[in-house]
């Protein structure tokens, strides 16, 4: 016989994370990544194009709408690129919350059939649109190059805004979706407030435009500090580092909050959904 | 040596109604809160306008290592929910089980399976799922797409593939699992015959390996033949555990829901898997055999048997029918009696209690247990119908009277064998005496 022994115990309030199960089932995690990914990309003829038009239509639009009619103006780089350098983060954060909040639903055959760690199923969502967010800061880095505006070294901060960004996305996919198993009323709030979400986030309109009350108000949108700090690390913008650390402590929040909604409602999936 | 997977007091709850059924809204979350703003979400037992359903109740057993157990029971006894605990799909609501050894679960064919993707990218994704390492379907890679025969089609997306051919996949990748204990629910029924024959024939490969194996099916012949142990489950609880054989036997005598008893006589106001129309107007069915005894144990091959049906007729009528069929333990309908196909029915009209009788001169059905469904046609339309309305045991005896019991088929017939040459068989063409029943 192993050594591997288990208690199937009833559950009721707070579970711990079970952090030993998901290093032991991480491989799966991968999969589920891999074949979001090969799915999405088989099924459309524009596929991963379709990934990069949304960010570059949306950048065009508002472009025209904000900038030209509105008069918007960016704190220092072609209004353009400021838009598209916002847009990567924050398309990647609407699809991920709206593709992840529906995972478990669209899942159901997994989850009532075969065991595994469920907080795989949102958090491969959010993965496979990763390859979506590298795909269009390669088309950032190209239109750089259209609009002559060099790198900096500021840009090895690049990546800790991307984790902040996966960490905001994360947790907030993963209370969404296991409150959308009980409540599916979920599935249609959401991208209602997803689209409501892009006015109170600077991505059509740089920070500065607010005074400091306000901007400390806007701080404690997650994807504030996101969308500023992608900015400053490619386009070398201006980023107020206060406002910033609010905002990344909120995505870190959000994440750990997320991890523990998910375990305290996974216990009745099986049978909800 | 302690056991591999031992069950201990698990006890399964449901509450029925739109919350568990379906989810709610936010609305009616607020309007419970509302109601009752510190009863927290899973205290079911304070709710009383729920109504509340135990799937199991209190069931208990172990496992040793090696052993093959046949979870056997109707549907909705709860063998698919015990599966569920055991895989950890879903939670237990008391009690608790401990496992000893890596399990894997094979509850459905094809789990995770998705048709835009090829027959090799499933068989990675699905063998993932069921729990396998990447390293491990490199392995048995060439063995799955052997068993499945899908070699041609391995880079073919699976939306194009037969179902025969994407059951025989979705079996394959399950069959060369290597847990400790499997858990196996039902997934034989699908396929055709030689593909059931070959997953029968990997199970009982895997039987024999020493592996553990926790197996649920309907196929009664499966389970004996695969498990050396065998537990019933009844409406949440265990009723049974003991041999595979046993077991069946056990399951099989408690399938006729003819509480009236299983005697020459039954009473009918018991009976429960009923259709009436108007009234219940079928009161009784006794059973007496040659010599117009009582027949009390179980019939020999070829006698006779008459079923006295008693029953009401509510109006004078003249037209009217009983029907009685006898359906075999795999649920086949061999035989009905019906009294429309009756030439003399000079009785006219009557009307009140009535006593029909069904003469069978020789009841040549092969030893097993019968279920009668009997009904009654008032005016060509059905007014009483009651399925499974008691059982007749046919039992082994020498019917051809040669001292050999038969024990093939499913029915006995009177016949006769000889020799066709120029030569007849004595001088008056006397034709041989016909095999037939030597009561």
């Amino acid at each position: 016989m192993s050594s591997f022994t288990l208690t199937i115990r009833p559950k009721s309030g707070w579970q711990p994370l079970d952090l030993r199960e998901a290093f032991l089932y991480r491989e799966l995690l991968g999969f589920l990544i891999w074949r979001d990914v090969k799915i999405r990309y088989r099924q459309t003829a524009l596929g991963g194009i379709w990934a990069l038009l949304q960010p570059l239509i949306a950048m065009m639009i508002f472009t025209f709408v904000f900038h030209r009619m509105a008069g918007v103006h960016s704190d220092g780089p072609p209004y353009p690129l400021f838009a598209f350098a916002g847009l990567t983060p924050w398309t990647f954060f609407a699809t991920a919350v709206n593709q992840s909040s529906n995972s478990l639903i669209s899942n159901q055959q997994l989850v009532s059939k075969v065991y595994f760690p469920r907080i795989f199923i949102p958090l491969g969502c959010v993965g496979a649109l990763l390859l979506d967010m590298v795909l269009s800061l390669m088309l950032l880095l190209g239109l750089m190059i259209y609009y002559s505006w060099a790198l900096t070294w500021a840009v090895l901060w690049l990546p800790v805004f991307v984790l902040a960004a996966i960490l905001a996305a994360s947790g907030i996919g993963l209370m969404l979706s296991a409150l959308n198993v009980n409540f599916r009323d979920v599935k249609y709030a959401v991208p209602f407030l997803i689209q409501m979400g892009i006015f109170v986030t600077p991505v059509i309109y740089p920070a500065s435009y607010l005074s400091s009350k306000w901007r400390y108000i806007l701080a404690l949108n997650p994807m504030t500090g996101v969308v500023e700090g992608f900015r400053h690390a490619l386009l070398g913008s201006p980023i107020a580092w206060g406002s910033a650390g609010i905002s990344l402590g909120i995505c870190v929040l959000l994440f750990i909050a997320g991890l523990f909604v998910f375990r305290r409602l996974e216990a009745r999936f099986a049978d909800v959904i | 040596m302690e056991p591999i997977l031992e069950v201990n007091g698990i006890s399964k709850e449901y509450v029925l109604g739109r919350h568990v059924g379906g989810p709610e809204t936010f609305r009616e979350l607020f309007q419970r809160k509302l109601a009752a703003p510190f009863r927290r979400n899973d205290a079911p037992k304070l709710d009383i306008h729920r109504e509340h359903f135990w799937a199991l109740r209190d069931v208990s057993f172990s496992v040793q290592e090696g052993e093959v157990v046949g979870i056997i029971g109707r549907n909705g006894a709860g063998k698919s929910t015990l599966l569920k605990i055991i895989s950890r799909i879903t939670d237990p609501t008391q009690g608790f089980i401990h496992l000893r050894g890596r399990l894997a679960s094979l509850l459905e064919v094809g789990t995770g399976f998705h048709p835009e993707l090829t027959g090799r990218e499933n068989i990675y994704m699905n063998g993932a799922i069921l729990g396998m390492k990447k390293a491990e379907i490199n392995r048995e890679f060439d063995a799955i797409v052997d068993f499945a025969e899908i070699e041609k089609f391995l880079d073919t997306p699976v939306k194009h593939y037969s179902s025969g051919m994407y059951v025989r996949l979705a079996f394959a990748v399950a069959a060369h699992l290597h847990p400790e204990i499997l858990v196996v629910d039902e997934v034989l029924a699908v396929g055709d015959v030689t593909f059931q024959k070959k997953c029968l024939g990997k199970m009982s490969d895997v039987s024999k390996s020493g592996r553990t194996v926790l197996f649920v099916s309907h196929n009664m012949a499966a389970v004996e033949n695969l498990c050396q142990r065998g537990v019933v489950l009844e409406r949440g609880k265990v009723v049974f555990d003991g041999t595979a054989k046993d077991g069946v036997k056990h399951y099989l005598s408690g399938i006729s829901t003819a509480p009236g008893g299983t005697g020459h006589s039954v009473d009918l106001s018991l009976a429960k898997d009923r259709r009436s129309q108007q009234a219940e107007l079928l009161r009784r069915i006794e059973f007496t055999t040659d010599g117009n005894r009582d027949l009390t144990e179980g019939l020999p091959i070829g006698s006779g048997l008459k079923v006295h049906v008693h029953f009401d007729l509510p109006r004078p009528t003249a037209s009217f029918n009983v029907g009685l069929g006898f359906d075999n333990i795999f649920g086949q309908r061999v035989f009905t009696a019906h009294s429309f196909f009756e030439p003399n029915r000079s009785h006219g009209e009557v009307v009140g209690p009535q006593v029909f009788v069904c003469d069978i001169p020789s009841l040549t059905l092969m030893p097993g247990d019968y279920l009668l469904r009997l009904w009654l046609d008032l005016n060509n339309s059905e007014a009483d119908l009651i399925n499974d309305a008691a059982r007749i045991t046919v039992v082994e005896s020498d019917y051809y009277g040669t001292g050999k019991a038969p024990w093939n088929g499913a029915f006995v017939l009177p016949h006769n064998w000889y020799l066709e040459s120029g030569s007849k068989v004595n001088s008056n063409d006397e034709k041989p005496s016909v095999l037939t029943a030597k009561l």
